[in-house]
């Protein structure tokens, strides 16, 4: 019967083709290999994500007087509504770091370089994304403590120059974080943010197939005059290893959600005192903490514009060196670290 | 180290085969315990709990102000009629609307202060009990609280 179908198949679509091409793929192996796993564990909890957040949405009604006790149904009524719940909001936490870890690998590896900077830029967009799913999907539950973050993290939508009022206005649906914002965030968070995701996602592993992974500088430079770096082929010896790193991340996130239950907490009530200890996600906090270091305005400029402005430099200066950067290996690019202490000089100051 | 038919090495080539299969088919066994190990609870969270919705909802159904004594209303609570009485005396009153009998929607009738059934004439008391018609049991009663400042209450009807 299969091998009928396969051959069926085969006839009309030339998988033998696509086999060949899968067969003759292979991954570079050394001693830094252990990183490329990174981006299928964020792949894997992406996977994770889309799943269980379908599974979310037979039972989650997406309206200020239904969703909090729609969550609260999935957890105590429906079964294993809990361990739905509980990974899906795991997992975001696990993506979003798994996510930065590939791009530290990638930052520190220097992977990001001359033919890959468009594999890095739609990787970087791709964790922009990640991280506005999870502001999005942190307001859905509608509990008290997700109405206060979004009203503070909006609120600072509004404290960009020019278009802040248009933008917090926006973003909310209106003046205050109401039921229509509930709606607003609802859309975003299951309809635009994964057609984004899907797209940019597509063109990330294009690339990522089409150049192959990239290998390190001191492997390049430890090679013999000639010499090529080891491959693996890429199936079956690395899918499976793949797969093994996903089984480690699945424990992991078993363990957690089993464990460690996300708390729910209380309906958001818009006239409840902001309740103490109040702070923003692990992933935010950088950026909450940053901001706060800045003076409110310097010379007409709101301090967050000027909390920017180092990183733009530091770009800047790094693509004029990338020469002196290739020769230099691992932490080359002076100029990078002299406009990164100039930034936070700046702000202690 | 030239190899005759009897070396080592061909009898290890020789007994790969079966080894091979041994893992491949332990590998196999791993990843259908997986894959069962996750459709399991996914098709018992497919299945609708009894009940089938959220069991706790809260709506605010009128201004207070807006309820004169002996009048009640239908209004919307989560997608179903739900009706809210205010009795003779004052009291406040809320059921769900849905008939036990035949499921239409009840109403008030100021003249004899009853709930009312138009379907099969079916009359409840504002207990919600039954007093005459077919309808077999009481309507549900739901919890109803009046919340805010004076002069602005609101009347939140919530089932628990
Ligand atoms: S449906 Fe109400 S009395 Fe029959």
């Amino acid at each position: 019967m299969m091998p009928r179908l396969v051959s069926w198949l085969d006839e009309r679509l030339d998988l033998t083709g696509l086999t060949r091409v899968a067969l003759a793929k292979t991954v570079p192996s050394h001693v830094h290999k252990g990183w490329y796993y990174l981006g299928g564990v964020t792949l894997f909890l992406l996977f994770v994500q889309l799943a269980t957040g379908i599974l979310l949405l037979l039972y989650y009604r997406p309206s200020a007087a239904e969703a909090f006790e729609s969550v609260q149904f999935i957890l105590t009524q429906v079964e294993f509504g809990w361990l739905i719940r509980n990974v899906h909001a795991w997992s975001a936490n696990l993506l979003i770091a798994a996510a930065f870890a590939h791009l530290f690998s990638v930052w520190l590896l220097k992977a990001y370089r001359k033919p890959r900077e468009l594999t890095w830029v739609s990787g970087a967009l791709l964790l922009f994304l990640m991280l506005a799913f999870g502001f999005s999907g942190y307001l859905l539950p509608w509990n008290t403590l997700a109405l206060f973050a979004t009203r503070v993290g909006t609120g600072m939508a509004g404290s960009v120059p020019l278009v802040g009022d248009f933008l917090m206005r926006f973003l909310r649906g209106g003046d205050e974080v109401t039921g229509a914002t509930l709606s607003r965030f609802y859309a975003l968070h299951v309809a635009i943010l994964p057609a984004m995701t899907t797209l940019l996602l597509v063109v990330h592993l294009f690339f990522v197939q089409r150049q192959g992974m990239s290998v390190p500088f001191d492997v390049e430079q430890s090679l013999p005059p000639g010499g090529r770096v080891p491959q693996t082929p890429f199936f079956p010896n690395y899918v499976l290893r793949d797969l093994m790193a996903w089984y480690v991340a699945m424990a992991l996130l078993a363990a957690l959600a089993a464990f460690f239950p996300w708390e729910l907490g209380l309906k958001a009530d818009p006239l409840a005192p902001v309740p103490a200890g109040i702070r923003p996600e692990w992933y935010f906090v950088a950026v909450f903490h940053t901001l706060k270091l800045l003076p409110g305005r310097v010379l007409g400029l709101e301090g967050e514009t000027l909390g920017v402005l180092p990183l733009a430099r530091r770009h800047c200066s790094c693509r004029s060196s990338t020469a002196r950067r290739q020769r230099d290996g691992l932490v080359g690019c002076s100029q990078c670290s002299d406009s990164g202490r100039w930034g936070i000089s700046y702000r202690s100051r | 180290m030239p190899e005759t038919p009897t070396s080592p090495a061909r009898a290890d080539a020789a007994e790969q085969t079966p080894r091979r299969t041994f893992l491949d088919s332990i590998l196999g066994f791993g990843f259908m315990s997986s894959a069962m190990a996750m459709l399991y609870p996914v098709t018992r969270y497919l299945v609708p709990p009894p009940g089938g919705e959220p069991a706790t909802l809260s709506v605010v159904a009128a201004r207070l102000a807006n309820v004169p004594p002996n009048t009640g209303f239908v209004f919307n609570f989560g997608n179903r009629p739900a009706l809210l009485v205010r009795t003779p005396e004052g009291e406040l009153r809320a059921f769900n609307a849905t008939c036990t009998h035949l499921d239409c929607t009840v109403q008030y009738r100021p003249e004899t202060s009853q709930v009312w059934c138009a379907c099969h004439d079916g009359l409840f008391d504002l207990g919600g009990g039954v007093v005459s018609g077919p309808p077999p049991r009481a309507l549900e009663r739901l919890t109803v609280q009046v919340r805010g400042e004076s002069g602005q209450e609101e009347v939140v009807v919530s089932r628990d």
